[in-house]
């Protein structure tokens, strides 16, 4: 399936390896980027952007500095990293479960996959209305939007691994005197073990945006609510840190999947 | 009227009388009958089509008979035309999973030349490597009745010699009893005991090539051939 849905990070998907840079030249890569950051603080500093329109970089360093010693920041995190893991969690077992169960079995396949191939046409995010009529305006809708957004990808991809597992290894197993649990462990896990870190990876990216829109929608803590909260005085700086905050985590959740890619999937090297 | 038995019977690695597989309509298995005698090394020739892989397959207990009967020993093992590794298990892992003795994985291994490699990744094996890793694996279950399915069709020339002395040593020391099925005349007949050909769903004809080492295969080769339909054994 495609791989560039919104929210997933942007970024070219598995092409061809990155051309080997020549040693000790990594840091000419760094020039634009720095001198952008250059432009914008000459920017701010001679006026021309106004502060309640954009804060310059060194006034959001700062910014970044106060919220993290007075305790709002870290906070903030943390109520968003623990809606973020459960929501996850939630919706990831429930997406592996079903995938397997609707990958597995006939029946399973005919009463699961239907519904859920019609419902993940819906943008989860659509929902929001629905889930705060259904659920108010506290933890449970945002972790549950979470977990929406989450479940799709990852039983689509467990689904089609569980369904793509070479029919030959089967028959392999099946002569070779494999048990059920055997074929499970040995075969059709591993074998769907690619597409599923597949899912993985795009239904992380999912989580992250899930969670940014349900805090910005409202909220009255986490990251979301803290940007929510500059905004109403105008603090440009301390939006730019939610923002600089919230790209850092995606950067993070997804070297953390390649990390898990590379030793899950090391008989491929 | 249908039945696998799994049974040794008497003497004989494979029995089958009668046996019919359908197909939508079209009989690929018409009535066939066939014995491979315990230890005995049988060549199945056929050309594409006359129901070899479907007769190996029922063999295999991978596919059902429509009706005869076919009994084989309780341990069957098949070597398939690829190799069928698990590509995320090792090789010694690959032979010794699913297997219920308690044989020495390792022994089999060196057997077949892959002692070295027991702990390889199967991508990292070259097609030799991983069709003796595949024959370890089929090996290792001790079977009254191995079953080859051209397993030597995808490698080059020099490997397939070397593989073809190697299958006479394995069978010489295990002695299950083998049905190879094949399209290669001359491996038939350098290899087996007997010489089978399989022609719309049946048995058409049965040789002995004779003692071994056999090195004047012309004669016979040329009947097969015409046996098979190709014409003044210009394969």
């Amino acid at each position: 399936m495609s791989t560039t849905l919104p929210g997933a990070p942007a970024r070219a998907v598995e092409t061809a390896p990155p051309r080997r840079q020549e040693p000790g030249r990594a840091w000419q890569r760094w020039i634009s980027p720095v001198a952008i950051l250059v432009i914008w603080q000459l920017a701010s500093s001679t006026g021309l952007l106004a502060e309640d329109e954009l804060a310059s970089p060194i006034r959001v360093v700062q910014a970044a500095w106060d919220v993290t010693l007075s305790g709002e920041l870290p906070e903030g995190l943390l109520v968003s990293l623990v809606r973020v893991v459960v929501g996850f969690a939630l919706g990831a077992v429930l997406g592996v479960v079903l995938g397997v169960w609707s990958g597995l079995s006939r029946w399973g396949g005919l009463i699961i996959d239907p519904p859920v191939q019609m419902l993940r046409t819906l943008p989860h995010l659509a929902l929001v209305p629905l889930f705060i009529l259904w659920f108010g305006v506290q933890e449970t809708p945002k972790i549950l939007l979470v977990a929406l957004g989450v479940l799709f990808p990852i039983y689509l991809n467990v689904h089609a691994g569980v369904r793509g597992v070479d029919p030959k290894l089967l028959e392999m197993a099946q002569v070779s005197g494999f048990d059920r649990r055997e074929v499970l462990r040995h075969v059709v896990i591993p074998g769907a073990l690619p597409s599923a870190l597949t899912g993985l990876r795009l239904s992380l990216g999912i989580a992250w945006l899930s969670l940014v829109v349900a805090e910005t929608v409202s909220a009255d803590s986490g990251l979301g609510y803290l940007i929510m909260d500059a905004r109403e005085f105008l603090r440009t700086d301390v939006i730019v840190v939610g923002l600089v905050v919230y790209a850092l985590l995606g950067l993070g959740t997804d070297a953390l999947v390649r990390r898990i890619e590379k030793r899950a999937l090391r008989w491929r090297s | 009227m249908s039945a696998r038995a799994s049974a040794a019977t008497g003497s004989s690695a494979a029995q089958v009388s009668g046996l019919v597989r359908e197909f939508s309509g079209r009989r690929v298995l018409d009535g066939l009958d066939l014995t491979v005698d315990a230890g005995e090394f049988v060549a199945l020739l056929g050309r594409s089509g006359s129901g070899k892989s479907t007769l190996l397959r029922v063999l295999a207990g991978l596919d059902v008979p429509d009706a005869g009967s076919v009994s084989v020993p309780s341990s069957v093992a098949v070597a398939f035309q690829e190799p069928r590794l698990l590509p995320w298990r090792s090789v010694r892992d690959n032979v010794a999973l699913g297997l219920r003795t308690d044989t020495d994985v390792d022994r089999v291994l060196g057997e077949v030349g892959l002692a070295e490699r027991a702990d390889a990744w199967p991508l990292t094996l070259s097609g030799g490597e991983a069709q003796r890793a595949s024959l370890a694996r089929a090996l290792v279950r001790e079977p009254g009745l191995l079953l080859l399915d051209e397993p030597f069709g995808a490698l080059d020339a020099l490997t397939r010699i070397a593989m073809h002395d190697l299958v006479l040593d394995l069978w010489e020391r295990h002695r299950p009893g083998i049905l190879l099925v094949t399209h290669d005349v001359d491996e038939a007949i350098v290899l087996a005991d007997r010489v089978l050909v399989l022609d719309e769903g049946r048995i058409v004809a049965d040789h002995a090539p004779g003692p071994r080492p056999r090195t004047d295969v012309a004669a016979l080769r040329a009947t097969v051939l015409s046996e098979l339909g190709v014409v003044d054994g210009a394969a």
